[in-house]
């Protein structure tokens, strides 16, 4: 590598370091009345020759299932607290402080429904500064401060550890992460500036920026050692026994800690600047530069290189003020909420106790999907799974790809060999569907056309009992119509996975007016069951998800159909920060897969969505794009070129990034509410889920409808939000 | 083949011991981490010994239920980390629990199935009140196997007062308040801490660290007892001043063969020389070592006289001195609880065992001019159980030679003495 950008922001913040004891923090606990406390308990713990370690314990005294959280009360106690141990040392009472939290806690940060509810950003600013100053208060106790890092630390609960002079970790800590940036913020307690002084930039940019663009990823306790944020690690068997034990050598000094990876004057120099500058670059060519948290983040190590640590912290508190007060925090944290909470209580699912067991599964077909079906049942209910298709040659293709798969996991050690000789024991092939008779749950992945899959259904009907679950993954068809022919429609259910099914965590459960509850709760019980999120739908083409995507292909389509250039369209769609272009999103799910979504929206909708001829075309041609050996893109395919131009009129006008952006949002804004006009779903806060689980949307976007109220799409096409008040920041 | 062994004593730990109930250390700590740590901080003093090479794990608990349930030894050993190979069971003689868990293992050690086994108790009285939830069968009332009086502890005291008006209140008092006064002495010499693995014990305070046994009572005078009232009878003699009390704790111990021993680098403790249980009437059960030290005795071809440390649990005062009075040993022999009892330092039924065990093992060491000590203690249900233990660090003098041992035969004059003056 030559020359790398840095770019001017990777220079010392110009942010000034505050006296945090001048400021009045009384606006945040006069916000904080129902805050679950977390409070502040010090016992003394004796050490050898006669000196003494102040222990303070974290406990909001709820069980494990309510974390810790640090709210501004909380805070403002274990500031205190600190201040107390502070004058103890001073009077030479107490010769160590740890602290440390309740069974299988250390903390789960901020609590979170404080952030979101900050009136403003002069308050999310006290917030930011709350924090550095309590936390930061570990520095200045005049003897060592040490954090025994117990178990669970998230976020401003890592932020404890880093604030103090040492840490152990609990070998069996199950999750530690800094995860603000996956939430839209910067950990701004003190982990910007800290981490990357104690484990070197490289490091620092995997724990804060990396990991949570990950789905979020955790570190475990030995990465936590590894990387060099723990001093030392030992057993759960006698975590703080032993921590305690190391503390008082470190204390008496017959142990010196070592920091391998504690960055050097050459790292400074030398590596510094260039991890960021490969850092900025990855992450533009990854997620665009919408997203603002990565960048804060970035420019906040770039910034601990030289900053001092009151510099580093006023420059956390400056970032953190800003994108809490910001429209994409409030849009993550509406987001998040939506993945851990509403996609955990689905709107409209039946009492679970109605639904039906599974004891056995049915697979029609054994292509690729149906393999994949019947591996993801065999894994997750482990139940008998039969498969079936036209020909025994079929059907043992599709043995062979599941028991190749089981095998793969094998030998990855996912599962041990019992494990896999029980799948394999499970798993059964036949022509002869006769053998689905005692199956009370038999999905079809056949060839998407009414006749064929009502006639699959038709027939089956007559080997199982009334009662057994008919699912469908028709992506296009409608459910209703393909149980037209059934004696037993009531038990005829839309089950409507994502690829690739092992990964996308979605599944679209779609009611038709036949379907019973019986048949719904044993959907929606059995999608658990699998892991899978599932969302119910009415029966309306594209459900959800292929819906709003069919609008923004038809009409990414449509333009460079009618003149304007794929870089335009780019260009139009880039303020929303997809995670990928509408074209590299066709190449991915296949020309001829698009073109047929395409169709049937424009069949269903013929006034709102655009077919396309030339995507016909161009699934014959098989690219759109021109790429280099290693799957590059190198810029769109000149025969491809050739195709849509050849569709163009010549008289329309091309439209402008502007306008197509604008045009875009509205036709989105436009279909969600006549999706909930319609009743699809319950509310939309389910196109918002269905749209981050089953396309990727951000959680900066809210997924989507917060996004279209902020972007004035809703107010422009219907005069109203979908959110009231809508999902923005403050001023 | 399985070839007869010799039996050693490797190294013994503790938890410190927690008063019972509410207030206790342990109140929020489960009964299996309590073995847990104790087996941990064992196996950590013991690194030259690789955990596949224990051959079995047996832990015994008085009442096995709950967190003293689900065959503890086994559990126990998963949970302590050691490899799945290593097998466990549970132990429950009541109170010789833990003495029985070190007697049965080096059975099999002795017979040559086992090299190495971990053996210990645990019992969390707080959680676990003696007899709760038991079920006593109807016969042992209707038939009169037992009277009534046979399952209440503080009953059975009463009666060995009853049955020996020599042993009066005034003696166990004054017994109970020297076990005070030795525990509180030992602990000022740091003689009891070097076993101790301190335990991190939650509360609604905070974690904390029990470093030492909570129960002790330093304080303890002669008036301060004589006030005390007696629960188990209107002016009965039993109090809770000289009686143990309900304590939690665990404790365990590492057995091997003498061969696995060297193999392996240790320097056992103690040898066992002989055991032995014994059966007395239920509703005197005190007495119950009276009986099983002569088995183990005559067992070893040994007299008591050989005896030059006496480690006895004190579940009573009056139960003590039933066997000194018996053997015509001084109520203040020095030999005897050098550094007090359980009426110091607490009684969990099921883990007292292995503290006597430990106990002697430390004075042996201080003591090589003793040969022979033993461990005994009283059982619920009319039992006892004695263990007779050879000092691996004997120089060849004779007991009676140390300071120890002069003590005693000058204490043993001087009451003869006295009690001809009487006369």
């Amino acid at each position: 590598m030559s020359t790398i950008e840095t770019g001017s922001k990777s220079t010392k913040s110009d942010a000034k370091p505050v006296d945090y004891s001048t400021i009045d923090f009384s606006e945040l606990e006069a916000m904080s009345a129902d805050e679950v406390v977390t409070h502040s308990f010090v016992r003394d713990i004796p050490l050898t020759g006669g000196k003494v370690l102040a222990l303070v314990t974290l406990d909001n005294g709820r069980d494990h299932t309510r974390p810790n959280t640090l709210g501004p009360v909380t805070l403002l106690e274990l500031g205190r607290v600190y201040d107390e141990l502070t004058a103890r040392a001073a009077r030479g009472e107490i010769h160590a402080v740890a602290t440390t939290g309740k069974p299988f806690i250390l903390a789960a940060g901020a609590d979170l429904s404080k952030v979101s509810d900050i009136p403003s950003q002069a308050a999310a600013k006290k917030l930011a500064q709350l924090g550095h100053f309590v936390l930061g208060k570990q520095a200045d106790f005049g003897v060592p401060s040490f954090v025994f890092i117990n178990g669970l630390a998230l976020g401003g609960g890592v932020e404890i550890g880093l604030n103090a002079d040492y840490r152990t970790v609990d070998a069996s800590v199950p999750a530690f992460a800094l995860p603000e940036v996956f939430l839209g913020l910067i950990p701004g307690w003190g982990g910007a500036y800290l981490l990357p002084n104690l484990i070197g930039i490289e490091n620092a940019l995997k724990v804060v920026i990396e990991n949570p663009l990950k789905q979020n990823r955790m570190l475990k306790a030995k990465d936590v050692l590894e990387l060099g944020i723990a001093d030392a690690m030992f057993s759960s068997i006698n975590f703080l026994e032993d921590s305690i034990r190391w503390a008082d050598q470190v204390v008496s000094g017959t142990i010196k800690v070592k920091r391998p990876n504690e960055p050097g004057k050459l790292e400074r120099l030398a590596k510094w600047d260039i991890a960021i500058g490969i850092a900025r670059k990855s992450l533009e060519s990854k997620i665009g530069t919408v997203p603002k948290s990565p960048y804060k983040a970035l420019e906040l190590l770039a910034g601990a290189k030289r900053a001092t640590k009151a510099e580093g912290f006023a420059a956390e508190d400056e970032a953190l003020a800003e994108l809490i007060a910001g429209d994409q925090f409030q849009a993550s944290i509406y987001a998040f909420n939506l993945v851990q909470k509403r996609a955990k209580r689905p709107a409209g699912a039946p009492d679970k106790k109605i639904a039906r067991p599974v004891t056995k599964v049915g697979v029609i077909g054994a292509g690729l999907m149906a393999s994949q079906f019947a591996l993801l049942f065999l894994r997750r209910l482990q139940v008998p799974v039969v498969i079936t298709d036209i020909d025994q040659a079929r059907v043992d293709k599709g043995l062979d790809y599941i028991r190749g798969e089981i095998a793969t996991l094998l030998s990855k050690g996912r599962i041990v060999r019992d494990e896999a000789n029980r799948l394999n024991a499970l798993l059964t092939g036949t022509t002869n569907r006769a053998d689905f008779a005692d199956c009370d749950w038999v999905i079809e992945a056949v060839f998407e056309e009414l006749g064929v899959k009502q006639e699959v259904f038709g027939d089956i009907e007559n080997y199982v009992s009334p009662e057994a679950v008919l699912a469908t993954n028709t992506s296009s068809l409608s459910v209703e119509q393909i149980g037209a022919k059934l004696k037993n429609p009531e038990r005829l259910v839309g089950f409507h996975f994502f690829n690739p099914v092992a990964v996308m965590p979605l599944i679209e459960v779609v009611k038709t007016p036949a379907t019973n509850d019986e048949t719904l709760s044993t959907a929606m019980v059995t999608a658990a069951k699998l892991k899978k999120n599932a969302v119910i739908t009415r029966d309306t083409p594209g459900f959800v998800v292929n819906r709003i995507l069919a609008k923004v292909l038809g009409e990414a389509m449509h333009a460079v159909d009618t003149g304007t250039s794929f870089e335009t369209v780019d260009a139009a769609v880039k303020p929303f920060g997809l995670p990928m272009t509408p074209f590299v999103l066709l190449e991915l799910v296949g020309l001829k897969v698009g073109a047929h979504v395409l169709d049937t929206h424009h069949s269903a909708f013929p006034d709102r969505f655009f077919d396309s001829r030339s995507l016909h075309e161009l699934a014959d041609l098989g690219r759109i794009y021109e790429k280099d050996g290693k799957g590059n893109i190198k810029g769109v395919d000149k025969a491809a070129l050739k195709i849509v131009a050849s569709h163009s009129k010549g008289n329309e006008k091309p439209q402008t990034a502007a306008e197509l952006q604008v045009r875009i949002e509205d036709g989105l804004a436009d279909e969600v509410k006549r999706m909930l006009d319609d009743g699809v779903v319950s509310a939309a806060e389910d196109i918002d889920l269905c749209l981050v689980l089953g396309a990727g949307y951000p959680f900066h976007m809210g997924g989507l409808t917060p996004y279209l109220d902020r972007s004035g799409a809703s107010q422009r096409v219907f005069g109203g939000t979908f959110h009231t008040p809508p999902i923005a920041g403050v001023v | 083949m399985a070839e007869g062994n010799d039996v050693v004593f490797v190294d013994g730990v503790r938890t410190p011991f927690g008063r019972a109930g509410e207030k206790g250390i342990y109140w929020n700590t489960r009964s299996d981490d309590l073995i847990v740590k104790a087996m941990k901080g064992l196996l950590e003093r013991n690194p030259q010994v690789p955990g596949d090479r224990i051959d079995d794990v047996a832990i015994a608990a008085t009442t096995q239920t709950g967190d003293q349930g689900l065959t503890l030894g086994r559990t126990a050993a998963l949970l302590a980390g050691l490899p799945q190979s290593v097998p466990g069971y549970a132990i429950d003689r009541m109170c010789a629990g833990a003495m029985t868990s070190v007697t049965t293992t080096s059975g099999a050690i002795a017979f040559g199935a086992y090299d190495l086994a971990i053996a210990g108790g645990v019992e969390h009285m707080g959680r676990h009140p003696m007899g709760f939830g038991a079920d006593p069968n109807p016969r042992f009332l209707s038939e009169r196997i037992v009277s009534a009086d046979a399952l209440n502890m503080g009953n059975t005291a009463e009666r060995i007062h009853d049955r020996f008006p020599a042993l009066t209140k005034e003696r166990s008092d004054h017994f109970a308040m020297r076990s005070q006064q030795k525990t509180a002495e030992a602990y000022a010499n740091g003689k009891i801490q070097p076993d101790l693995i301190p335990v991190a014990i939650n509360s609604p305070q905070g974690w904390g660290l029990a470093t030492e046994d909570q129960g002790m009572r330093p304080e303890t005078t002669m008036e301060s007892l004589a006030t005390l009232r007696t629960p188990f009878r209107p002016h009965g003699r039993v109090t809770a001043g000289n009686a143990s009390p309900l304590t939690d704790g665990a404790t365990v111990s590492l057995m091997a063969s003498a061969a696995a021993a060297k193999e392996l680098g240790l320097s056992p403790k103690m040898k066992l020389v002989s055991f032995a249980f014994a059966g007395v009437e239920p509703e005197i059960m005190g007495i119950g070592p009276v009986p099983a030290t002569e088995k183990a005795l005559k067992k070893a071809g040994m007299s008591i006289d050989q005896i030059g440390l006496f480690e006895l649990n004190e579940a009573f005062a009056i139960q003590v001195l039933s066997l000194l009075d018996h053997f015509g040993i001084d109520d203040d022999d020095p030999r005897v609880n050098q550094w007090g009892g359980a009426i110091a330092i607490g009684h969990p039924l099921a883990a007292s065992g292995v503290r006597l065990m430990l106990q002697l093992a430390a004075q042996f060491k201080e003591h090589p001019e003793v040969r022979y000590g033993m461990t005994a203690m009283c059982i619920g249900l009319g039992q006892g159980g004695s263990v007779i233990w050879e000092n691996p660090a004997w120089n060849g003098k004779k007991w009676e030679s140390g300071a120890l041992g002069k003590a005693s035969k000058q204490l043993s004059k001087d009451r003869a003495a006295e009690s001809r003056a009487a006369k």
